[in-house]
């Protein structure tokens, strides 16, 4: 546990110590709330959808716990590059302990980011039906972001380098979050892209999200915590064997 | 205690190890000694479990490395050739993390870190991020760490690269001690000729991934009749050390890490 929690605190440490880490995480969810939210606002309303910041802003909290936590990977390829990956392989420490303690770190991070979008969405006028509703949304903050600290290190360990990673970025992750509810209702959307966001476990997260902080759901919140558990349990074996094999 | 037989690696169709064989002792000081390219850090990465061998059995302190990696990991101490230090700690941080993972007793753990942070000279910069270190801080710091949880088998891949004399001084000072006081066995790889003569109570010479000979700097010099340790290197491998080919990159490396000296 004392390891773990080393581990953890390291990677707490390092993100406080990275201011630009903080702000450039920031500015993209800012984007998006500002570009979307505002731009695509009033269109929303006229097709008679309601207010669109209220809708969107779960969908961008998700986006920055899920963009925070496969940023961790990368940090595991910096650490192999600037061999300190080495340090932590050759101790002997199971692997399965430093693949826990960094990605809960990661994790921690990515809900922080999360949560420091949600105050920026208060200043642009987001309210949460319910506050004591919308504290439990940092469970599937939390969920998401385990889940993907722990497969982002499953990549991290087999992927050598940076363009590595940032192809499966491109090809897996961004299709994943565009293709999920975070930015558009799936009521109106045709049939392919409604199967792809039913078997896609953003679209949980999203939706178990607009559940606690607005009061709608439209998977049902226990499909939704069905969904982030089987994600969270499968990601984790995944990383945890990956990690097994890592090497410097 | 180490012993290698018939230890070799290759990459593809590369042989960087060639059935390398030897025994160290407990409480030994053991060199490597060959030029850049000769298998040196191979040699050491199979060791200490960061690759496995093509083929050949490893054993330290009498666990076999293959099978047994957790104990066999913690039974020894690396300073890599390359950093491995973490740049956004500070220089106790990253003593403390390694404190943690070897299971230091969190009663010595302020004091040890104090005493060797002190003799590398860094004690007063513990609360400095290390990314604000010279390259030869980093290494006096990664050598301090080494030693923090008193292994029985100390691994040095090329310790003192671009370290100044008095330190390079103080840190065989120190190894030498250790090594006495706690019976710990160190096993170093070095491209230079002196260091292994002083320090070293036998000296493996190995080139191309062939161990030529091994024995105490007299028995080299006894067995070649010559009457230095660069002379019988020289008539054992037919080359000086110092003017051997060397690639760009490693030069370029030697460079930053003299550039970078204190
Ligand atoms: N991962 C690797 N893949 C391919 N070749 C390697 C690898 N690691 C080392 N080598 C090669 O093996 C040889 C021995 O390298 P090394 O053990 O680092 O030498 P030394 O430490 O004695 O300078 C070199 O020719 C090096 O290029
Ligand atoms: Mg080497």
């Amino acid at each position: 546990m004392r390891i773990m929690y080393y581990l953890w605190l390291r990677q707490i440490k390092r993100y406080f110590r990275s201011k630009s880490r903080i702000v450039g995480a920031i500015g993209q969810p800012l984007l998006f709330l500002l570009a979307l939210g505002y731009g695509l606002g009033s269109v929303y309303k006229a097709a008679g959808q309601g207010n669109y910041l209220q809708f969107l802003v779960p969908g961008i909290m998700a986006q920055t716990v899920l963009f925070s936590s496969m940023f961790y990977g990368a940090m595991i390829i910096f650490d192999r590059q600037f061999g300190f990956l080495k340090e932590t392989i050759v101790a002997p420490v199971s692997r399965l302990k430093i693949m826990l303690g960094g990605a809960i770190g990661g994790a921690t991070t990515a809900v922080m980011q999360g949560l420091l979008v949600f105050i920026i969405s208060l200043a642009l006028g987001f309210r949460p039906y319910n506050w004591a509703m919308a504290s439990i949304s940092i469970i599937f903050l939390s969920a998401l972001a385990l889940s993907i600290t722990a497969f982002s290190s499953g990549i991290g360990s087999f992927v050598q380098d940076m363009q590595g990673f940032q192809a499966i970025n491109q090809f897996l992750v961004f299709p994943l979050y565009f293709l999920s509810g975070a930015l558009y209702p799936l009521t109106h959307v045709p049939t392919w892209l409604k199967i792809i966001a039913e078997i896609n476990p953003i679209s949980y997260t999203v939706d178990a999200l607009r559940w606690s902080m607005l009061g709608t759901s439209r998977f049902g919140i226990i499909h939704d915590c069905i969904a982030l558990a089987i994600t969270l349990i499968v990601l984790i074996v995944f990383g945890a064997l990956r990690f097994r094999h890592i090497e410097a | 205690m180490i012993e290698a037989s018939h230890l070799t690696k290759k990459f593809g169709n590369f042989t960087a190890v060639n059935d390398i064989s030897f025994k160290v002792e407990a409480g030994e000081l053991f060199a490597l000694l060959g030029p850049n390219g000769a298998g040196k850090s191979t040699t050491i990465k199979m060791l200490t479990t960061l690759l496995k061998p093509t083929s050949g059995k490893l054993k330290l302190n009498d666990y076999d490395v293959a099978k047994q990696q957790d104990l066999t990991r913690k039974s020894f101490g690396i300073v890599f050739q390359d950093p491995s230090v973490d740049n956004d700690l500070t220089a106790y941080e990253n003593m403390q993390l390694h404190a943690v993972m070897y299971n230091v007793p969190r009663k010595e753990t302020d004091s040890r870190i104090k005493e060797l942070l002190t003799l590398v000279e860094l004690w007063d910069r513990r609360d400095h991020l290390v990314k604000t270190f010279s390259g030869g801080m980093k290494r006096r710091l990664e050598i301090a760490r080494g030693l923090l949880h008193h292994p029985k088998v100390l691994f040095l891949d090329e310790p003192t690269l671009g370290l100044d004399t008095q330190t390079r001084n103080l840190l065989w000072g120190y190894v030498g001690n250790l090594a006495k006081e706690k019976d710990m066995t160190v096993l170093f790889t070095t491209h230079y000729l002196d260091e292994a003569e002083a320090n070293a109570n036998r000296i493996a010479i190995i080139d191309h991934g062939k161990l030529l000979v091994i024995g105490t700097a007299a028995e080299l010099m006894k067995q070649t009749k010559t009457n230095t340790l660069e002379k019988a290197y020289l008539d054992l491998t037919g080359k000086e050390l110092r003017d051997e080919e060397v690639s760009p990159h490693e030069v370029w490396r030697s460079r930053q890490r003299s550039r970078n000296m204190r």
